[in-house]
């Protein structure tokens, strides 16, 4: 175990002690215990920057089952360590955020703060475990403990519903990319990321290389809500505004960036990887941005911006990898620009997002509602509030002087890069990306100015409004004020985060370089390309937002049969319905019908094999003679059992039942066994009277009413039993395997100093047995008891 | 005799397995009972019959009748007892309570 | 269920006793004749349900005010100690042994710990056959 192991497992282990706390400490937050996990995290992290975490990254290994090269390898390199550096240090701010947003009083603190420990751990755990099973289950703790806090206030539907959505698309992807993981182990061998990208060139002609990039890649859009699989995102923002500021926009969702990035080195340089990564990026960004303007609840509106953000950084990526293309190395370094503006804008989005949705859970905490229909002119009562998010939307919508601007503009040269360097239709590329930014531009304005400024309703508030408490106000202002700094000081970032984190995803040993990569990030290029189209996205993004009502209609042109979630539900309600059907239709609920099945398999298994492997033998050689006693005895037994199948009486029912125990305790004596009878005849009077005793009680016996068709079926499976039972019995007479262990008993007076072996066996040599089966037989008394008395008891309290 | 006590346990366990196939709760328990007496004879009769004293040290004789079966039937008495009352319980219980000892009425209603 | 037939309760007074000391010989010759702890403690319990079918339910109660419930755990009880008590000899679980013994009035008899077992599968037996006779007769 390694201190980065521990590392790991502290948001765990810690989560332990939640309940104690929050048992014992009642009346302190219990948030002000929890701070101190991410806070101690962020700070052991950041001790890392100064070290050249880049070139000599961290590993250590804890075998686990090595049978199965699974092995809880630890590694962190640039990119591990600025994810491990946004999740603790959102984290950090997330939980001082919700020591005011979640009240002491009401909910239930102890579960909120144990999901999110147990999510912090798991999302370390994603970015720092080098090996593939290990990153797997920590991918789906992540995916529970997300599905955990998104049904937090599961009292209500909603929060129900997104849970479950963001559950089942989460998991089905992992699900697929757990099988990109094992199509990878059979093409290299190992589960060793750092193995696998090592063997990067003698896998890409294998014939699973394909599906391998395309189920690894379900897995990663599915995570980070890529387009068709954003619908779960917009749903999970029922979780309380914290988890959606933590899980929902800065960490969980960008898991599947993470392994897109993580996994460049090995798939990065294929054209496939390339187009599917960009085209779905390209398409998510649009997309989401798009329908982000309709959204009447900010909270919604922040989802689609998130999925449409996502898709940015998504598509960066997918162009930062043609880097490693053979044929582009003359352009690696300008494709190496698109993969650093990717990780650029994965650390602004944070930032930026994290304070936009503390922002509007102020506004939810304050005034009731995230309605951007209700809400208007809180410019005057939040000045603070109204600021942060200036600062948070502004960088959005690519804005200076705000952090924002900058990977924005990288974002531009990396679309126009690809353009200039690919064929001409791929013009479409710059094209749709600088289309998403004028509806980036739109929504943020949306943002600010629907809900700050305009008139002022407080008859539409549930409360009435004010700055909230400072400690609230803390979390977002860091954010802002990170966002500011980073515009005026980038390179503050270049050589600690950016640079090392670049050369995870594009190692300089495969573009050829020695040193390392050349970093500089400036606010200002002169007028090139990019500026002109941020003065356009400007310009026709205040045209579209000052007409926003004229053009509004045209999202009514989507049919919402159309829509993914239509399509969503539908195929979960078809999927329910059709499990109903075929549970139904075997499941009937009549005893007699499972009975049925359970003969059936014995009939067709037992007896199948004993025809199969041709046992069906009858040998008569060993047999004892039979005297004519006994075969009255026989011929009594059987007529008195077939009697208990035609009697209607209850009464003779039981008493021929009796018979038949009394006569086979007359067959024990026959066949010597002293004890078998005496037991036999006790336990006979016993249940008989107890039969009696019970017959106040008892149904009267009817006529079978049954269908021919079934009463037919029904002693077709009795004969099929009996049949098979009574072959088995034959078969074993003929066939004695091996010799009988049983000669061994006959030493039980040497032995157990008993003289009565089938005593001995009972309460020596098996006395194992017999404790478990007396304790049986007490809980079987213990239940006739629980069903007679208990219910009287309790009738009597009502 | 081993041939034919396997036929008659092979009957018995007929009748018990048509009998736990009938709607009656009743039947269904006694069909229970007959069943375990038709197993019990079976395992005997499988073990061989007739073949030495009963198995006490001491019988002043060579061989003797296997003990094991004779145990583990000895064993499957007693549960089958304890099975026996507390499925009787279960099924007076039942009917008491809902009135009917019809297992076609009791399959319960139909989930959602 | 209460009806009252004297030739009945007078034999069963007399029965009662019979079955009942027949019971204990039976529970101890187990270890060496047919007999042992379940059918010791199923003769037992067919005593006290001839009593119950003779005379009442209440009057077994008032009999042995004892609660069967109990002993049927102190029966289980007994066996699980039987077999724990070995380990601390550094034997296996439930390992038995006996031994020859000269006891003051008895003379010399073999003593094993295998008959404490039985005893607590006897006393297993018992606890829950009554138990469950009990339950039943009293639900009216």
């Amino acid at each position: 175990m390694s201190l980065l192991h521990y590392v790991i497992l502290t948001p765990f282990i810690f989560a332990l002690t939640v309940p104690f706390l929050r048992t014992y400490l009642r009346n302190i937050h219990t948030g002000w215990f929890v701070i101190f996990v991410p806070l101690v995290l962020f700070i052991y992290f950041a001790s890392h920057l100064t070290l050249d975490i880049g070139s000599t990254p961290i590993q250590h290994t804890i075998p686990w089952i090595e049978k199965l090269d699974i092995h809880f390898t630890v590694y962190m390199d640039g990119l591990g360590l600025l994810f491990s550096l946004i999740i603790t240090g959102i984290g950090t701010l997330v939980v001082l955020y919700s020591i005011y947003y979640m009240s002491k009083e009401r909910e239930s603190l102890h579960t909120f703060y144990i999901y999110l420990l147990m999510f912090m751990g798991a999302m370390l755990g994603v970015v720092l475990s080098d090996n593939l099973m290990v990153l797997y289950v920590f991918w789906e703790l992540t995916s529970v403990s997300s599905f955990l806090l998104i049904a937090y206030w599961f009292q209500r539907q909603n929060p129900r519903y997104g849970a479950q959505k963001s559950m089942l698309i989460t998991v089905t992807g992992g699900f697929f990319m757990l099988l990109g993981f094992l199509f990878l182990y059979t093409m290299t061998g190992t589960f060793s990321i750092r193995e696998i990208i090592d063997s990067a060139g003698q896998i890409s002609t294998h014939p699973l290389f394909i599906p391998t990039i395309l189920l690894i890649l379900l897995g990663a859009f599915t995570k980070s809500a890529q387009f068709p699989f954003h619908i779960w995102l917009p749903d999970a923002m029922e979780a309380p505004t914290p988890i959606s500021a933590y899980l929902h926009s800065a960490t969980m969702v960008k898991a599947g960036v993470y392994l897109v990035a993580r996994l460049t080195p090995l798939f990065g340089g294929t054209m496939e990887w390339f187009w599917i990564i960009t085209v779905v990026g390209i398409i998510t960004l649009f997309w989401g941005s798009f329908m982000a303007i309709r959204q009447p609840d900010l909270k919604a509106l922040l989802a689609f911006s998130t999925v449409s953000q996502l898709g940015l950084i998504m598509s960066l990526l997918g162009i930062g990898s043609l880097a490693l293309h053979p044929d582009q190395s003359m352009n690696a370094m300008l494709f190496a620009g698109a993969s650093l503006a990717a990780i650029f804008h994965l650390f602004n989005h944070s930032m930026f997002k994290g304070c936009l949705f503390m922002v509007i859970g102020i506004l939810d905490h304050e005034t009731g509602t995230r309605d951007v229909r209700r809400l208007g002119g809180l410019m005057s009562i939040m000045p603070i509030s109204f600021t942060l998010s200036i600062i948070g939307g502004f960088s959005m919508a690519g804005l200076p002087p705000f952090s924002g601007f900058l990977s924005k503009e990288m974002f531009f040269t990396g679309v126009l890069t690809a353009y200039r360097t690919l064929e001409s239709w791929v013009i479409l590329l710059p094209l749709a990306a600088w289309i998403a930014s004028i509806f980036t531009f739109v929504y943020s304005m949306i943002l600010i100015f629907e809900t700050f400024t305009g008139p002022l309703h407080l008859e539409r508030l549930d409360k009435k409004p004010q700055e909230p408490p400072y400690g609230m106000l803390l979390p977002p202002t860091i954010l802002a004020s990170i966002v500011v700094i980073v515009f005026f000081f980038p390179n503050l970032l270049s050589y600690t985060i950016l640079e090392p984190a670049l050369r995870s995803v594009l190692p300089p040993a495969m573009l050829g370089l020695e040193n390392g990569f050349e970093v500089n990030i400036t606010a200002w290029h002169g007028w090139n390309t990019e500026l002109f189209m941020t003065l356009g996205v400007i310009l026709f993004g205040i045209l579209l937002y000052k007409s926003l009502r004229h053009w509004k209609g045209i999202y009514e042109w989507i049919s919402p049969k159309l829509s993914l979630n239509h399509l969503y539900d539908r195929l979960l309600e078809g999927g329910e319905n059709g499990a109903y059907r075929i549970t139904n239709l075997h499941m009937t609920g009549f005893l007699r019908d499972y009975l049925a099945y359970i003969f059936a398999t014995v009939i067709i298994i037992a007896g199948g094999s004993l025809v199969w492997q041709n046992l069906l033998t009858l040998d008569t050689s060993q047999n004892a003679p039979i005297s004519i006693y006994e075969y009255v005895l026989s011929s009594l037994l059987v007529i008195t059992a077939l009697f208990v199948v035609i009697s209607n009486s209850r009464l003779f029912s039981i008493i021929a039942v009796g018979a038949v125990g009394y006569m086979i305790s007359l067959f024990f004596v026959i066949f010597r066994a002293p004890d078998l009878a005496l037991t036999q005849l006790v336990v006979e009077t016993i249940t008989t009277s107890l039969f009696l005793l019970c017959f106040y009680f008892l149904p009267k016996l009817r006529k079978e009413v049954e269908r021919v068709r079934l009463r037919i079926g029904n002693l077709l499976i009795a004969l099929g039993v009996g049949g098979t039972l009574t072959a088995i019995g034959l078969a074993a007479q003929g066939h004695r395997l091996f010799e009988p262990i049983s000669y061994y008993f006959e030493e039980s007076y040497t032995l157990a100093g008993a003289m009565n072996m089938v005593n001995a066996i009972l309460v020596d040599f098996r006395a194992f047995d017999t404790m478990l089966e007396i304790v049986v037989l007490f809980i079987a008394g213990a239940g006739v008891y629980t069903l007679i008395k208990l219910r009287q008891s309790g009738r009597d309290a009502k | 005799m081993e041939t034919f006590m396997t036929i008659v346990a092979g009957i018995l366990l007929t009748i018990g397995t048509y009998l736990v196939l009938s709607r009656s709760l009743l039947r269904i328990i006694l069909g229970l009972s007959i069943f375990s007496h038709g197993a019990h004879l079976m395992l005997l009769t499988m073990a061989g019959l007739k073949q030495g004293a009963a198995p006490l040290v001491g019988e002043q004789t060579g061989t003797y009748t296997d003990p094991l079966p004779q145990a583990l039937i000895l064993t499957s008495i007693v549960i089958s007892f304890a099975l026996t009352a507390f499925f009787l319980v279960l099924g007076y219980r039942t009917y008491v309570e809902l009135g009917t000892d019809d297992m076609r009425e009791l399959r319960g209603e139909n989930d959602e | 269920m209460k009806f009252t037939d004297t030739i009945l309760q007078t034999a069963t007074r007399v029965l009662v006793m019979i079955i009942l000391t027949y019971s204990i010989y039976i529970l101890f010759a187990g270890h060496h004749n047919p007999g042992g702890g379940f059918i010791g403690g199923l003769v037992t319990s067919s005593a006290l349900v001839l009593l119950a079918m003779a005379y009442d339910v209440r009057t077994v109660r008032q009999i042995i005010p004892f609660d069967f419930k109990r002993i049927g755990a102190f029966g289980v009880l007994v066996a699980v100690l039987t077999g724990t008590s070995a380990l601390f000899f550094g034997e296996p679980f439930l390992f038995q042994v006996f031994a020859e013994v000269d006891l003051p009035l008895f003379g010399p008899r073999e003593l094993a710990t295998a008959v404490l077992f039985d005893l607590g599968v006897y006393f297993a037996v018992i606890g829950t056959t009554i138990t469950i006779i009990l339950s039943i007769s009293e639900d009216q």
